[in-house]
């Protein structure tokens, strides 16, 4: 077993070496521009394309002409909100999303709010799903847009999709999913999900980083979206720029490569995920497993270790590569908005390490953080004076802090 | 972020961990920090009354590495110091010492509190006992 171990496959995932292999002639002897319609190399190029627009479009049951290729889920994201509240302005201005998604659309919506747009953010449950009734109340004849994650990148719930698509689809309103981290995860179809326009990026399946796709839907109802960014009228005019040939080779096999594994993958990943967690929720006392359990992600766990600091924690197993959602590890010293959204208080949040498993990972490497992970937290208990007093019979929420 | 040599010393080998009697007169108790803050510090001094020396202290600490670090020096220096001469004490000592990058001041802010809560709490204490004493007196 190689130190450090990788277990933040949420951040991003390793490239797959058989994406890379399929990857790599396009960076030298066949390094056409897509778009140059007279010439070998160019067409070489443009082949190459289009058979990963078909490989993305098998994975999520779309067809090859639907899938738009960007620089990843942020463009995505961006090209969706923005594209569609321009394109349909006239119709409304009135957004619906969730107060647990990703920044990318966090921050998109408040730019829109800028410029006239009206936003709801839905509060989700303490298991960090949304109300559907709160999501009906919310639709009005302004609505133009639903925009709800697939699966969320903290605590990898997944949203009743499919649901929500209906509820879109009943009240004439587009529906929008932020997908990456569900995408080839779990099985995902634009189809059954009634998904109208959804975002995907390379780097979170085993692919390139840098390179994504918007899926925007050609029939029933078929969308448009204004483009942002002007040129040379790429991708059917939604995306401008020279095609990243190299890139987007490798997000069609990396597709591929996830849609012929997945049902074996993902039993693996549930596998090692609950052994994970039996093993720390047995030797570990007040210990919070944060969002549902009943629809997640094979290869998530979030979990709160009351009295411990998470930053502290990842210190003390720093030859594991996770994430916390503590205050301290974040560039605004704010402790994780997705988990203050559960409702269950800043203290867990700022106590919590998100596991992500991936690919590589083994059984061996899971039993090892597993016991990492128990040392520390032990230690860092003795170390707790809220651990302490909370044994001695203390209610830590009767306590006059003295906050600073 | 890369932590400090020192930091990474204290983390691994916390000094003065533990508890003391916070019932005991010559026992000072500083907490300070909010569990939704992200930490809270407990640091307590004994104190030899005759003297004014601080002979032991001992820390308990919720919080981020860097706040470990700090409470855990602050006990070193604290013993064998003067009350007078714990009160002495600066954040910024604690930063130098540490090598603290900005977003962790507020981890040595903390521990000088705490180094002021218990000196105040053993202060407090003791004039508690002085006036019980001279009560005590003048009632015989």
């Amino acid at each position: 077993m190689k130190l450090p171990i990788y277990m933040d496959y949420h951040a991003t995932t390793p490239m797959d070496p058989r994406v890379f292999e399929a990857m790599r002639p396009y960076f030298t002897e066949m390094f056409g521009n897509a778009a140059s319609r007279n010439h070998a190399f160019g067409w070489q190029a443009e082949e190459a394309v289009e058979t990963s627009r078909k490989q993305i479009a098998d994975l999520i049951g779309a067809n090859a002409k639907e899938i738009v290729f960007t620089s990843g889920a942020t463009e995505s994201d961006n090209l969706a909100l923005k594209g569609v509240a321009q394109m349909y302005a006239e119709k409304g201005n009135h957004i619906i999303t969730a107060a647990t998604e990703h920044k990318a659309i966090l921050d998109t919506c408040k730019r829109l709010e800028k410029e006239g747009c009206r936003v709801t953010y839905l509060p989700v449950e303490a298991n960090g799903l949304v109300d559907l009734d709160r999501l009906r109340a919310a639709i009005t004849d302004k609505t133009i847009l639903i925009s709800i994650m697939y699966a969320n990148n903290e605590i990898g719930v997944i949203q009743p999709i499919a649901e929500i698509g209906k509820i879109a689809k009943e009240r004439g309103v587009l529906f929008h999913s932020d997908a990456v981290q569900a995408i080839g995860k779990v099985p995902v179809n634009v189809i059954k999900d009634n998904i109208d326009i959804m975002s995907i990026t390379g780097h979170k399946l085993y692919g390139p980083k840098g390179c994504g796709a918007l899926y925007v839907r050609r029939r029933n109802p078929r969308v448009q979206i204004t483009a942002q960014m002007d040129g040379g009228g790429h991708e059917r005019g939604m995306r401008s720029g020279t095609l990243n040939v190299p890139s987007i080779v490798g997000l069609g096999k990396a597709c591929e490569i996830c849609r012929l594994e997945m049902p074996e993958e993902s039993r693996r990943m549930a596998y090692l995920r609950d052994k994970l967690k039996d093993r720390l929720l047995a030797e570990l006392d007040e210990t919070y497993i944060n969002g549902t359990m009943d629809s997640r992600l094979p290869n998530n766990l979030n979990i709160s270790f009351a009295y411990v600091e998470g930053e502290s924690l990842l210190m003390g197993i720093n030859d594991v590569a996770v994430s916390s959602g503590s205050a301290c590890t974040s560039a605004t010293l704010e402790p994780s908005y997705v988990l203050k959204a559960l409702g269950a208080g800043d203290d867990l949040a700022h106590s919590s390490i998100r596991f992500g498993l991936g690919r590589f990972n083994t059984e061996e490497e899971v039993d090892y953080v597993a016991q990492k992970v128990i040392d520390v937290v032990r230690k860092l208990r003795e170390l707790s004076p809220l651990y302490e007093m909370a044994k001695e019979g203390v209610d830590l929420t009767k306590v006059q802090w003295s906050a600073h | 972020m890369a932590y400090s040599n020192k930091v990474l010393d204290h983390y691994n080998n916390p000094r003065n961990v533990g508890s003391m009697d916070k019932n005991d007169p010559r026992v000072g108790t500083g907490m300070v920090g909010a569990p939704e803050c992200g930490d809270v510090m407990k640091l307590q001094v004994k104190v030899d009354p005759e003297t004014g020396v601080i002979e032991d202290a001992k820390f308990k600490t919720f919080g981020c590495g860097s706040a470990i670090a700090s409470s855990s020096l602050a006990t070193e220096w604290l013993k064998g110091k003067t009350v007078d001469q714990a009160l002495a004490i600066k954040n910024t000592d604690i930063v130098n010492e540490l090598s603290l990058p900005p977003v962790k001041i507020h981890c040595s802010v903390l521990a000088e509190d705490a180094i002021r809560a218990a000196i105040t709490d053993y202060k407090t204490k003791q004039t508690v006992v002085t006036a019980h004493d001279r009560s005590h007196a003048e009632s015989r």
